[in-house]
């Protein structure tokens, strides 16, 4: 599966949650996919999608759910010390691992190669950390999702991209229906 | 005076609850002084960006937040300022050691200090340069600033604010 048909599957999982989506195409999907005023879409930025929606568990009691990318917590490395260090149960960190710099043409990352993120991720402190292959992504999610225990999965999945057209919602909309949606 | 202290009663009177820090030698009171205090949530950061975005985190989670770093990182954080704090219309006190100023023993550091007014002039940061002790009294009102306007705002303290760095 490509990172496209995870969303697609993943989409009712996450609807009712305040979601943090990662830069580039992983937005522009999601937007596409299931647009909800619980999804923050990350328009710049690479590499704090993990960072923006860890902020956001440790400061109100909500499920959040980080959808990140390999390519991007390899940009943020020093944000795997930082969540495993100062755990909270609400918190999610899902990471779409294509092995594959997708937004910027399908260039191989280093994840794809020798470096596991999920090692990197035991290695940082983070204590429940699953990878998983992304036809059994699903009841992963949905109990990472239910449990008290904070979560960093690790997806592995094909690279690969669908054709969409960028996000035209002005940021500050995006993160107006967002702060109304988290206080809701 | 106890300027550690000074500006840490300013932030929770402010209510101020989330700070993130990246370390420095002039900052080490004021951090010990943030991580004392039950009304503030402290968490170190290992890098100045990373710690950005746990402050725009927990601003759209409902709390005020606060980053306290060095000049010398500023160079790392300046698309984050640019593509999150400030497209986004966030605010963010940034309490920030100005080294390589007056009183500065390590010539490095004047490297970033000779660039850091002209850096944060270019992203049109409101910026203020604490040099003397009685400079904070301004802090109350720069916090106030900046949580009325949405905006990054630089506090820049330099090594005679802080008390130099006694006999080198």
């Amino acid at each position: 599966m490509i990172r496209s048909e995870i969303l697609r599957e993943i989409a009712p999982i996450i609807r009712d949650h305040l979601v943090v989506c990662n830069i580039g195409l992983p937005s522009q999907e999601l937007h596409m996919i299931d647009d909800q005023p619980t999804n923050f879409y990350m328009l710049g930025t690479m590499g704090l999608s993990s960072s923006i929606g860890f902020g956001l568990a440790l400061a109100q009691d909500k499920a959040v759910i980080s959808i990140d990318g390999d390519g991007s917590v390899l940009t943020n490395l020093g944000t795997l010390p930082t969540i495993a260090n100062n755990p909270t149960g609400n918190y999610t960190l899902l990471i779409i691992d294509n092995g594959s710099y997708g937004s910027t043409g399908d260039q191989p990352t280093y994840a794809g190669k020798k470096t596991s993120l999920t090692a990197v991720a035991k290695a940082c402190g983070c204590e429940n950390v699953i990878e998983v292959q992304d036809k059994d992504l699903g009841p992963v999610l949905q109990e990472a999702i239910d449990s008290d225990e904070m979560t960093i999965i690790v997806c592995k999945c094909d690279s690969g991209n669908i054709k969409l057209p960028v996000i035209t919602l002005d940021p500050v909309v995006i993160r107006h229906r967002f702060m109304e949606a988290v206080k809701a | 005076m106890n300027i550690d202290k000074k500006i840490v009663d300013d932030l929770v009177a402010n209510d101020v609850s989330f700070v993130t820090t990246v370390p420095c030698k002039q900052l080490a009171g004021v951090i010990d002084e943030v991580e004392k205090r039950d009304e503030i949530f402290h968490i170190p950061s290992n890098k100045e960006d990373e710690g950005m975005g746990l402050c725009a985190g927990a601003y759209m989670g409902g709390k005020r937040p606060m980053i306290i770093m060095q000049n010398t990182a500023l160079g790392v954080t300046l698309n984050t300022l640019a593509t999150l704090t400030q497209f986004y219309r966030m605010p963010l006190p940034m309490l920030i050691s100005y080294r390589g100023e007056l009183r500065e023993p390590v010539a490095c550091q004047v490297e970033m200090a000779v660039h850091t007014k002209a850096l944060l002039a270019q992203l049109n940061i409101p910026t203020y340069h604490f040099h003397w002790q009685k400079d904070v009294e301004e802090f109350d009102n720069i916090l106030k600033y900046t949580f009325m306007c949405n905006k990054p705002v630089a506090i820049l303290t330099d090594a005679n604010f802080w008390g130099g760095y006694g006999d080198q």
